[in-house]
């Protein structure tokens, strides 16, 4: 039985082969320096990040890693010590995050605007309405469904704002036509379409979204659907892991005159997703 | 609308032209899933022989915890292991929160209850029909032990696969621990899920594609191997 | 077509057989409330082949597992040349079952197996592991899998595992039972041979023509109870009890 390669040979040599296929997949590493963003899923599904954030590296060297999450999860995790930075945009939450000690100070950076979108049958014919609670009214009154992130996000804080500006209790229907999907907004941008939903959502999240069926602009323009976007360091006095010079470099490149030319150079089909509006530094 | 035929040809597209952040993406789910297999595969086997020969009390309640563990959701490893990697946490110090290593422990632990359980009703199988004989020659439980894993080690291949598969197809655990980061902790799952909420439907069904055709030809690669050896009467 | 094992000159020495006499004092074994082996009082002196014979359900399986250790009585003792049955006592044994127990590996590994179990240093293993298949004819074999090989082949093949061994005592329950009759023939000669060499052989059967070609006493059991130990040719000739009357006639003994 000598001699010739047999199948049986194959059989012996399987595993060696198998374990050197394991171990030889390429690794990729980056052990440079970079410092760990936590920040939200409208800001990461505009695709801003992918635009700006090279720009920085490029002229620090440092890499910004974003964990993309809800507002209110994001905020968490740098009470955890587990990121750098917090890039978010809720103002009450962030104010309040500062002053538990938990950031050293908030920046203001960028802001963009939320609007409601929906089928274009428009059951609740709310297209045109110039006030955003007044058109959720008329949403309850019709029954008509409504996707909620119900996540905790900065997003869904100002969706629940504007309910109670309505003097409306969605909650009170949840299950029914008041959708609370507790995901991510392009999660919830899919259960909309998927159910002919009313949504809120950031303009850049829509404007990147392709899942769009044939949903419309309904609402738009209210100044309050005004979104500011705050960026915080999270406090190297209470998690001294922090990486705190790189994290202040971050910052002040963002609010910066580089930052905010890239942030306002950001656009889709022409349209820019989001203004920078940082307080000049003294 | 939803078009299968579209997600396909945009899965042969991604193919063709080698998209380099596909194949990053995809290096990173091997790497992660193969050393997470081969880490669970050495515990696992050992635990599961283990539990089919020796006898100790509390080996009944051992078997059956080991046999729910294959059930635990991953989101919920991927939650105690996040809280335990946490700069909060008590292994915070490690640094290991959102990397790869983070990912590969997760999934270990997933692997481990999977491997475990089959190892050992592979091995209590095999026992049954060498008990007697091993008794007689002499062999000692660990002798046994490393004896019907060996003798099992066709049938064990099935079990690493179907570790395999619940470590390549988990998305929630390593979502956690690893955070989904661009170029660092992004792999086939994560970014399919990533796309998914970016509404690129027919992207994130293409990554699947292609994430299942992976995954197909190394079950095909390995139960081909094991029908091989049956025609020797070692399966 | 029969492979015909390598003459007595060429088999290796054995050690005198130190485990005889075995001495068997009121053994008993119960299980699920019943008695399966009901006070046994046996000695076994002298070498040569002993068979167990007896109706199904007897205890025979049940009485040779006791005497290799497989099984601990409920009641009794085993005595080895005076000494209690132990694991020492066990190592020096060996034995074949009625299924031959097969790795998955090929013949000489299997044989190779049991040898490093033994504790025989890695690079003697082959060349014995070897030595035991031309015994038993299956040199040809060696490195086939060994449960490809045919029912008749496995069992010399397990046979040739157990005289690899060099044990002082075989133990065979109904080694031949599913086998043709060219295997049995194979397997009752490599036992008269190891019989030569010296070693005890215990055998259990129900084939009264084997029993009558390989017996020098005979054990007849029945309900788990010693019925009779006799010199072979006085069993064959004249059983004392009517129970081995019945058996012996091939009448159903209940």
């Amino acid at each position: 039985m000598a001699g010739a390669f047999g199948r049986r040979d194959v059989l012996r040599l399987a595993p060696a082969a198998f374990a050197l296929l394991a171990l030889a997949t390429p690794v990729s590493q980056a052990a440079n320096d970079f410092i760990i963003l936590q920040s939200t899923t409208s800001t990461q599904n505009s695709g801003l990040f992918e635009h700006i954030l090279p720009l920085f590296t490029k002229k620090t060297g440092i890499e910004v890693r974003v964990v993309a999450v809800g507002t209110g999860q994001a905020l968490k995790n740098a009470e955890k010590g587990d990121g750098d930075v917090v890039l978010v945009h809720s103002e009450p939450d962030e104010e309040k995050f500062v002053a538990d000690g938990w950031g050293v100070k908030r920046y203001p950076v960028m802001y963009n605007d939320f609007i409601i979108v929906g089928p274009a049958a428009d059951p609740a014919k709310i297209a045109g309405i110039k006030q955003a609670p007044e058109a959720l009214k008329k949403i309850a009154e019709a029954q008509a469904p409504f996707a909620s992130r119900a996540d905790d996000s900065g997003t869904h804080k100002a969706e629940l704002e504007l309910w109670q500006q309505a003097a409306v209790n969605p909650k009170a229907s949840s299950g029914s036509w008041y959708l609370e999907t507790g995901s991510g907004m392009g999660a919830t941008l899919n259960t909309a379409a998927g159910k002919q939903a009313y949504a809120l959502t950031d303009r850049g999240t829509w404007l990147a979204f392709a899942n769009k069926d044939d949903f419309k602009v309904l609402v738009e323009g209210d100044a309050k659907l005004f979104n500011q976007y705050g960026v915080i360091l999270v406090n190297p006095a209470k998690h001294p892991n922090v990486k705190a010079k790189e994290g202040q470099a971050f910052i002040d490149w963002l609010t910066g005159p580089e930052g905010q030319a890239a942030i306002a150079s950001y656009k889709i089909d022409g349209q820019q997703l989001f203004f920078p509006n940082a307080r000049p530094q003294s | 609308m939803l078009d299968l035929a579209e997600a396909f040809r945009a899965a042969l597209r991604q193919i063709a032209i080698l998209d380099p952040q596909l194949i990053e993406i995809i290096a990173l789910s091997l790497r992660v899933t193969l050393t997470a297999v081969a880490i669970a595969t050495v515990i696992g086997f050992a635990v599961g022989g283990i539990l089919a020969v020796y006898r100790f009390p509390g080996r009944g309640a051992l078997a059956a915890t080991l046999s729910a563990l294959m059930g635990l959701p991953p989101v919920v490893a991927g939650l105690f292991i996040y809280l335990l990697l946490s700069n909060a946490g008590p292994l915070g110090v490690l640094q290991l929160l959102y990397t790869p290593q983070a990912m590969i422990i997760v999934q270990v632990i997933l692997v481990i209850p999977i491997v475990a359980a089959l190892t050992r009703q592979t091995c209590a199988d095999l026992l049954e029909e060498y008990r007697e004989q091993l008794h007689s020659l002499g062999a000692s439980s660990a002798q046994i032990v490393t004896t019907l894993l060996w003798d099992g080690r066709y049938r064990l291949i099935t079990a690493v696969l179907a570790g395999f598969g619940r470590a390549i197809a988990e998305v929630g655990a390593v979502m956690i621990v690893g955070g989904n980061i661009d170029h660092v902790t992004r792999t086939m799952t994560t970014a399919i899920a990533l796309e998914t909420s970016k509404g690129n439907i027919a992207l994130a069904l293409a990554l699947g594609m292609i994430l299942l055709a992976i995954a197909l030809a190394i079950n095909m690669a390995l139960m081909g191997i094991t029908r091989l050896a049956s025609h020797f009467a070692y399966a | 077509m029969l492979d015909h094992p390598r003459s007595l000159a060429e088999a290796r020495p054995l050690s005198s057989g130190t485990l005889l006499p075995v001495e068997l004092h009121g053994l008993s074994l119960e299980a699920g409330g019943r008695r399966l082996i009901d006070g046994v009082d046996l000695a076994v002196e002298d070498p040569g082949i002993s068979v167990i014979m007896g109706p199904n359900g007897a205890g025979k399986s049940l009485l040779l597992r006791l005497m290799h250790g497989l099984i601990a009585p409920t009641e009794g003792t085993i005595l080895w040349a005076g000494t209690p049955m132990n694991g020492q006592i066990r190592r020096r044994q060996a034995m074949v079952f009625q299924k031959p127990v097969l790795l998955r590996r090929t013949a000489v590994a299997n044989i190779a197996y049991a040898l490093g179990l033994r504790g025989v240093a890695r690079s003697e293993r082959g060349s014995r592991a070897f030595q035991a298949l031309e015994l038993a004819g299956l040199e040809r074999h060696a490195c086939t899998p060994a449960r490809i090989l045919s029912g008749g082949e496995q069992q010399r093949l397990c046979l040739a595992r157990a005289l690899s061994l060099d044990p002082e005592v075989l133990f065979l329950d109904e080694p031949t039972a599913s086998l043709d009759p060219a295997s049995s023939l194979a397997i009752e000669r490599l036992l008269v041979n190891a019989k030569h060499r010296g070693i005890k052989v215990i055998v259990v059967t129900h084939d009264v023509g084997q029993a009558r070609r390989l017996a020098q006493d005979v054990i007849f059991l029945h309900h788990g109870r010693l019925i009779e130990h006799q010199p072979a040719p006085r069993f064959f000739e004249q059983p004392e009890s009517d129970a081995a009357c019945a058996f012996m006639a091939g009448g159903l003994v209940l």
